[in-house]
């Protein structure tokens, strides 16, 4: 055993100082597509037609608003980047998607407001600066977790941050769910949320809980967590990556601010 | 390429019989219907041994039951009460007749896979039928059943377990939580969008699965994949094994408490992802493969040297795994899964390997670029714990090199191909994932779109396998085991 000690220590830090400083880690990744309306070519639906999870949809309305793009259903599997004739949709490095309402994921040509829904110091003053949370797979393909895992490696390092996972509901201040819902987790995932103490926050976690993504609804599943429980951040991307898993964490806990309005990320943001 | 053959429901138990007895092994069976009729074939997959092509059989039962062949090798028995959950067809003399898939309470109002149907599924949550331990005497047999929602960031699935003490008697895993009607979900959609659905069947499976979806459709279409696109497909998959293996290192360290051993598995790993990342813009390498070749070209430049800076690290860290005694006090002689019990039961990847079958999809029925590459397949003899750690070591180490040897001698050239199937064409397609055999079957509709897909991930054989390892073993090493075993549950459940 004095090897192994003598070993880490030899291996020396490895955590990040982000996003106080430092690497994220996420160098490369592409994320979701940025969307240009003005780019758009009248007629052309091979955006949508690209788009399993029905994230683009064409409407009726008026030409500027013909396309609709609701990035709480994105994928990010860049399908409608490499469809689109005319530059609409170009990739982007963008993941730092967490909102506090589902409607921000929505892309908007006017970007809402600053959040109005910031919980004015309340989360601060119940939690201190410490957050357990509680994970729940709700019918995920195990991306999501392979992501959540992640950030108990040395590099992530959650607990710098104040924040743990807990075994038990009892102790967690914090749902953190993955997954569609399948009608067999609804009720477990239920049962999970009453076992908690008050004041309690949950948060969807990857797009098939914000929405249900490519897996979501047939005979089998839900269409992730609205209208099952109240959901206090929506996190999309498939699978979030751990910066962005970390970046939502921190939203909830206001220690962040939140970087997407109306469906994109305010100018200047590059990522987180 | 599979050869295909017609067999007649009255020959089939026969036909089972002689080929098992001269060695052969099922590798899965699935119903379909085909022309979009009520009249389901099963489909048989077998493999006869190491370079033999793969036979599948085909056969109509019309409106008979099927004989259940779970006698003759009982590893079908999964496949059986699979297709009588979800294709209403039914077996005779089936030993487990209870559903499989659905859990119990679960009712559907049609088979789903029926083609053309909407199938509504109600739920009253049921208690489990499980046996009967102890009798009236013995009620210091204690069940515990543990999950759905377990400890720590972990899929969900429910373990029971008769125990005394220490001593587990029994053990029943209820894995199908996560049964999201995967299959059905492919059906009516455009092969191409199918890959982005099958890279999300089991997310640290997304290349072999995209891959083995991806090569169905292409022996479907008849389309030949651009040597570049066959060298990348093998990077792609290669890549995916190491991310995988070194987690599982990493977690096997965690259950027998190895803490710096855990770190730096997981720290390996999280290098392996952000390798990842630089090359494809995904740390699971999503989004590349499609029908036909690549979709893009990946980012090559540094990866040889991030490779070879892996390889060091990891170099240092397998020996000082393999020189941690309390470690590899808790694995060895932990689980153990006899040569014989894994083949009978369908054991894959590495399990089987550890277990003395030398056999892997990559060599036994070549694909992509694999045959132009050395290939080097470990074998470990113990079937225990501590063998199925040394496999994925040895694996690591040899899906390095196998990655640096082919970025040397990366063809130029094309990425792809068109590839569109006909209407009414098939193909079955696999790979050797990081867990095993992996295999996609599909079936395209007169629209050219999917009419049906078939998955058999290599999960849904291991966990088959696993209990087996578990009766009659004890509590403290329960952890060690499972994680020894490097299973999914939602490439099992779908």
């Amino acid at each position: 055993m004095p090897l192994w000690t003598l070993y880490g220590l030899r291996q020396g830090k490895a955590s990040t100082q982000w996003p106080a400083s430092g690497e994220d880690g996420q160098a490369g990744t592409l994320g979701m597509p940025h969307f240009d309306p003005a780019r758009c070519q009248e007629g052309c639906r091979r955006c949508a037609d690209a788009c399993l999870p029905g994230a683009i949809t064409i409407t009726d309305a008026a030409y500027e608003a013909r396309v609709a793009v609701d990035y709480g259903r994105c994928v990010t599997c860049q399908m409608c980047v490499e469809a689109c004739p005319t530059d609409a949709f170009t990739a982007s490095g963008d993941w730092a998607f967490g909102v506090r309402r589902r409607e921000n994921l929505v892309w908007a040509h006017a970007a809402a407001t600053k959040d109005e829904e910031a919980l004015k110091g309340q989360i601060r003053r119940v939690f201190g600066r410490s957050l357990h949370v509680r994970h729940v797979d709700a019918g995920s393909c195990n991306g999501c977790e392979s992501e959540l895992q992640a950030l108990n490696n040395p590099f992530y390092n959650l607990h710098r941050l104040g924040i743990f996972f807990t075994a038990s509901p009892r102790f967690a201040d914090l749902l953190l769910v993955t997954g569609p819902v399948t009608y067999a987790l609804r009720g477990p995932l239920l049962e999970a949320y009453e076992a908690m103490p008050d004041p309690k926050f949950v948060m969807a976690v990857g797009t098939c809980a914000v929405s249900g993504g490519t897996n979501g609804g047939g005979y089998a599943c839900g269409n992730g967590l609205d209208g099952v429980l109240p959901v206090d951040v929506y996190l999309p991307g498939c699978p979030p990556n751990p910066a962005a898993i970390i970046h939502a964490l921190l939203m909830l806990l206001e220690r962040a601010a939140q970087l997407v309005h109306g469906g994109r990320i305010a100018a200047g943001g590059d990522g987180a | 390429m599979p050869i295909f053959e017609a067999v007649a429901r009255a020959d089939l138990t026969r036909r089972c019989k002689s080929a098992v007895d001269a060695g052969a092994r099922m590798q899965m069976a699935y119903a379909w219907f085909p022309d979009g009729s009520r009249n389901p074939e099963i489909r048989y997959v077998v493999h006869a041994g190491s370079l033999e092509p793969l036979q599948v059989w085909c056969c109509r039962p019309g409106s008979q039951t099927m004989p259940s062949l779970a006698a003759v090798t009982p590893l079908l028995s999964w496949y059986e009460r699979e297709i009588t959950d979800l294709c209403g067809l039914q077996f005779e003399d089936q030993p487990q007749p209870e559903p499989l898939v659905l859990l119990p309470g679960a009712t559907l109002s049609t088979p789903p896979l029926l083609p053309g149907v909407d199938a509504a599924l109600s739920y009253a949550p049921a208690s489990s039928t499980l046996p009967e331990m102890g009798g009236s005497t013995r009620d210091d047999v204690q069940l515990l059943p543990f999950g759905p929602v377990r400890a720590d960031v972990l899929e969900s699935a429910q373990f029971n377990f008769y125990y005394i003490g220490e001593a587990i008697l029994h053990y029943h895993p209820q894995l199908f939580f996560k049964h999201r009607g995967m299959e059905k979900r492919f059906e009516g959609i455009t092969p191409e969008l199918g890959a982005v659905l099958a890279e999300r069947v089991s997310g640290v499976g997304s290349v072999a699965h995209a891959l083995a979806y991806c090569r169905a459709l292409e022996a479907a279409a008849g389309c030949d994949v651009p040597p570049r696109a066959q060298w990348l497909r093998v990077l792609l998959a290669e890549l995916e094994r190491v991310y995988n293996h070194l987690h599982y290192l990493g977690h096997l360290c965690h259950t027998t408490t190895l803490k710096v051993g855990e770190a730096e598995g997981k720290y390996l790993e999280e290098l392996a992802k952000q390798i990842n990342c630089r090359a494809v813009g995904s740390r699971l390498l999503r989004g590349l493969v499609s029908p036909g070749g690549l979709r893009r070209e990946p980012q090559l430049t540094g990866l040889a040297e991030r490779l070879e800076r892996l390889r060091g690290e990891f170099a240092r860290y397998a020996v000082m795994l393999e020189a941690s005694t309390t470690h590899l006090d808790r694995l060895i002689t932990t689980g153990v899964l006899s040569r014989k019990l894994a083949f009978d039961q369908g054991a894959t990847g590495p399990v089987e390997r550890a277990s003395g079958l030398d056999r892997d999809l990559r060599r036994d029925q070549p694909y992509a670029a694999y045959p132009e590459l050395p290939l080097k397949v470990a074998v470990r003899e113990a079937g225990d714990a501590h063998a199925r750690q040394q496999l994925r070591i040895a694996e690591i180490e040899y899906s390095i090199e196998l990655m640096q040897v082919l970025l040397e001698r990366l063809p130029g050239g094309a990425l792809s191909t068109r590839c569109q199937p006909s209407s009414g064409s098939q193909g079955l397609g696999w790979s050797e994932s990081p867990r095993g055999s992996l295999y996609y079957a599909v079936h395209i509709d007169d629209a050219g779109r999917l009419a049906r897909v078939k998955i058999k991930s290599p999960s849904f054989s291991n966990w088959r396998v696993f209990p087996f390892t578990v009766h009659d073993s004890n509590m403290m090493d329960y952890a060690i085991n499972e994680a020894s075993f490097g299973l999914t549950i939602a490439g099992c459940a779908r």
